[in-house]
């Protein structure tokens, strides 16, 4: 008598396993209204690079007003029209700017574009499944994503302008159409998109959470996931309960805005006219959105980490070192993040004693962070290191985090931030610490996985000079805004020429502006490499061109919906095993030998 | 010949794994805005004011939703299919009927004078059970929709997973609504 075993397979592996028959999709159902993660993630990616280009190009044109405040520029009058009047940038279009500026690099560009793009590609890739968890799901994030940026773009064609009150839209400016002209419908317009966007992330994370807890292939536990997915999953968790919280911030302002309440306001006069509006608190709004905004800043820098990690194991031809002390540190930031939203607040009338709570909780953050950087460095540490272009990024993506990392130390003391909140200073921190970095993160992601992507390499070359432009120039760039803000120069300025304390800093003004146009040109050459060599890179030509470990590359060079042609391959071991007994990588898909160590 | 089969572990499916997740997201929403009530009434302007009678009711009649939801998810899984479209029916009119006591509720607070913009107070009031009403009817869309299903011949019900996903969201919104009223009787 024989005896048969059925493994009785659950529902998602009925739905989604059609690798094989996948030969009769139309372009739209392949590219446009695709269900494939793979298609989704480059729908992200590709949208991202186009704000990535607006909201950059926006910067260059305020760092022309902030460079040269005197001169005119006849062609931004042909560009802007009449917010441009004479080639001068008006006052209420800067303010326009530097808010789309925020707005669009901390939400579009580097939430949607960068957790939207490698989440949707890698965590199926890397965690061996065919396809998220609800691809219907996905599929509908990037399209609310889609819808948010239609919004958003419509706002900067509306006549009286889009949102202008600063990308933190703190009422009562954003709660009152007669506040400023960006206080109207373009107001209206992103809270709008804002909520789509929500939305967008809320379907993605919940997708991303339940793949990676429900859908790892054989032998893939948690603790043999790479690093990537680990940051991946804490940045979704993050984004899953704190969006919701932003959304209600956003809801009592459109109440505020459209429907006479008074959350937010209380005891206003605009132009001689007193308001009705009673009871209300404007703080409450800063507490409701730095409740998101501070996690917000971690959806942002996880990923950058994880991927990093990542890469910089592959590069080094070594195990990441303290890959349990990496995940760990990952969980305390996420926890942390939740803990720290009135460190923005400082100086808004917060209870001193309660701000020495939220200083202490701040610094803390620099335990996890320090042991993250400090097993980046011994990763590297007597690696076989190959300079790839993702690898430059990634260890660029290192040296900034520690850059702006140690200047949060400054700012997270109450007594050092009630003199340097709202200065250069902050503008500084963040920019290096948040915003080029998780570039950098992002870049290093798009260099390493484009093979995988595209099925070619993107041109070295550019890659090269687009790294060391980048890095130097960022450097040149926000290092000198540290002196500017320790000197008190307040941002969001139009003009500093009327003030007698910041005329010095005039000279420095124009360098970091020239400096920011050069590190722009440069970004535009990535985006010609990218575009370019999609159609004309030189092509891949091996399965894991990168001999990396993860499943990814065990995939077909070009893989189809449903990522491996035959069965998903099962897991034997963690993903970094690099140089282990002499060997210089074994994959996760190899068993384990019997006279094999452990690691 | 034997035939053992083996279930795999983690049997919890994917949708409702989801749906939890998104549970805990909903959550998170109405953490923020009770918290951010807690918060704005402990500051002056406050007014205290009674709940609508309507609501009151309102609350047996999702207690009893969910006491019918529960049925007829029992009834699908005996394969009592009659009961199970009785029951599934019912449910969707005790939803409807939550969502019309509400707002009559809502017409009843209105005409006592305590309108959205009169306090902050109120506003939140609204806002906040009106938010819990945008779940309900969201809810009562799948409940119509699941109704529909169970009486059309067209259609076979063989899977358990949209069942019971309606069912954990049904009892989700009837506990965040008993959340919500016992919140708003204690802190006012």
């Amino acid at each position: 008598m024989s005896t048969v075993t059925l493994h009785e397979t659950s529902a998602h592996h009925a739905t989604h396993d059609h690798g094989h028959h996948e030969h009769h999709d139309s372009f739209i159902s392949k590219y446009v209204f695709s269900q494939d993660h793979k298609t989704i993630a480059k729908q992200f990616l590709v949208t991202g690079i186009i704000w990535a280009i607006i909201g950059g190009l926006f910067s260059v044109i305020f760092r022309l007003q902030l460079g040269y405040p005197e001169a005119t520029f006849p062609f931004l009058e042909d560009f802007l029209g009449h917010w441009a009047k004479g080639g001068k940038l008006q006052p209420e279009f800067y303010y326009a700017l530097v808010t789309m500026h925020g707005t669009i690099l901390v939400f579009f560009v580097l939430t949607a574009g960068l957790s939207g793009t490698f989440a949707n590609f890698l965590i199926p890739l890397q965690i061996g499944a065919r396809d998220m968890a609800s691809p219907m799901l996905n599929m509908l994030s990037y399209w609310f994503f889609f819808l948010a940026s239609v919004i958003m773009m419509s706002s900067l064609f509306v006549q009286t302008g889009p949102a202008s009150g600063g990308w933190t839209v703190y009422p009562p400016l954003s709660a009152l159409g007669e506040a400023s002209s960006g206080s109207k419908i373009g107001m209206d317009l992103w809270l709008v998109s804002m909520a789509m966007f929500i939305v967008s992330s809320l379907l993605g994370g919940l997708n991303y959470i339940t793949t990676i807890l429900n859908m790892r292939t054989k032998g893939m536990s948690m603790t043999r996931m790479p690093l990537s997915i680990w940051a991946l999953f804490f940045t979704a968790v993050l984004g899953v309960l704190s969006f919701p919280v932003l959304l209600s911030g956003a809801i009592l302002l459109l109440f505020d805005r459209n429907l006479g309440t008074s959350f937010y306001l209380s005891d206003i006069v605009v132009a001689g006219k007193i308001l009705p509006n009673e009871g209300g608190s404007a703080i409450l709004f800063q507490h409701l959105f730095w409740f998101l905004g501070h996690p917000e800043v971690y959806i942002i820098l996880l990923p950058a980490m994880g991927m990093s990690s990542e890469i910089l194991s592959v590069n080094s031809r070594k195990p990441i070192f303290g890959y349990m002390a990496m995940i760990g540190s990952l969980f305390a930031i996420c926890i942390l993040a939740f803990l720290v939203w009135a460190h923005h607040m400082f100086v808004t009338g917060l209870n001193p004693f309660l701000g020495s709570v939220f200083v202490l909780l701040t610094l803390l953050i620099a335990v996890p962070s320090a042991i993250k950087v400090f097993n980046w460095l011994t990763t590297l540490w007597k690696g076989n290191i190959r300079f790839t272009p993702g690898m430059l990024f990634a260890i660029g993506f290192v040296s900034l985090f520690i850059s702006g990392g140690l200047t949060g130390i400054f700012l997270g003391n109450s007594a050092l931030d009630i003199h340097l909140h709202d200065t250069y200073f902050v503008i500084a921190h963040f920019h290096i610490v948040m915003g080029v970095a998780s570039f950098f993160g992002m870049f290093a992601g798009v260099y390493h996985w484009y093979p995988k992507m595209f099925g070619r390499y993107l041109n070295n070359t550019l890659a090269y000079i687009h790294f060391w432009v980048t890095l130097i120039g960022s450097y040149l760039i926000f290092w000198p805004m540290h002196y500017e803000g320790l000197a008190g120069m307040p941002r969001r300025y139009y003009d500093f020429s009327n003030w007698e304390s910041f005329k010095m800093f005039g000279g420095l003004n124009q360098f970091i502006s020239l400096i920011a146009m050069i590190v722009f040109a440069v970004q535009i050459l990535f985006v010609i490499n990218f575009f370019y060599s999609i159609w004309k890179g030189r092509k891949v030509t091996t399965m894991n061109p990168w001999e990396a470990n993860t499943l990814e590359w065990t995939t077909p060079i070009r893989p189809g919906h449903g990522n491996w042609e035959g069965d998903i391959p099962e897991v034997h071991r963690w993903p970094y095993d690099y140089g282990k007994d002499g060997v210089d990588f074994i994959p996760q898909d190899v068993p384990v030998g019997a006279d094999e160590s452990k690691h | 010949m034997e035939t053992e089969v083996i279930k795999p572990k983690n049997k919890i499916h994917p949708h409702k794994f989801t749906l939890w997740v998104g549970i805990g997201s909903i959550v998170m929403m109405f953490a923020g805005l009770t918290s951010a009530y807690i918060v704005k009434r402990n500051q002056s302007g406050w007014v205290s004011y009674e709940l609508p009678i309507a609501f009151w009711y309102s609350t047996i009649v999702i207690l009893l939703s969910s006491l019918t939801i529960h049925l007829s998810a029992k009834c699908f899984k005996e394969r009592m299919m009659g009961k199970y479209r009785k029951w599934m029916a019912a449910t969707m009119l005790l939803g409807v009927l939550f969502v019309v006591l509400q707002f009559i509720g809502f017409k009843e607070f209105w005409q006592m004078g305590m309108t959205l913009q009169a306090n902050v107070s109120f506003s939140f009031l609204y806002v906040i059970v009106g938010l819990h009403g945008l779940h309900i009817l969201g809810g009562v869309v799948a409940l119509i929709v699941m109704s529909l299903k169970a009486f059309s011949k067209k259609t076979r019900n063989y899977s358990i997973v949209p069942v019971d996903l309606i069912c954990t969201y049904w009892h989700f919104v009837d506990l965040l609504w008993l959340y919500l009223l016992i919140f708003l009787i204690m802190i006012r």
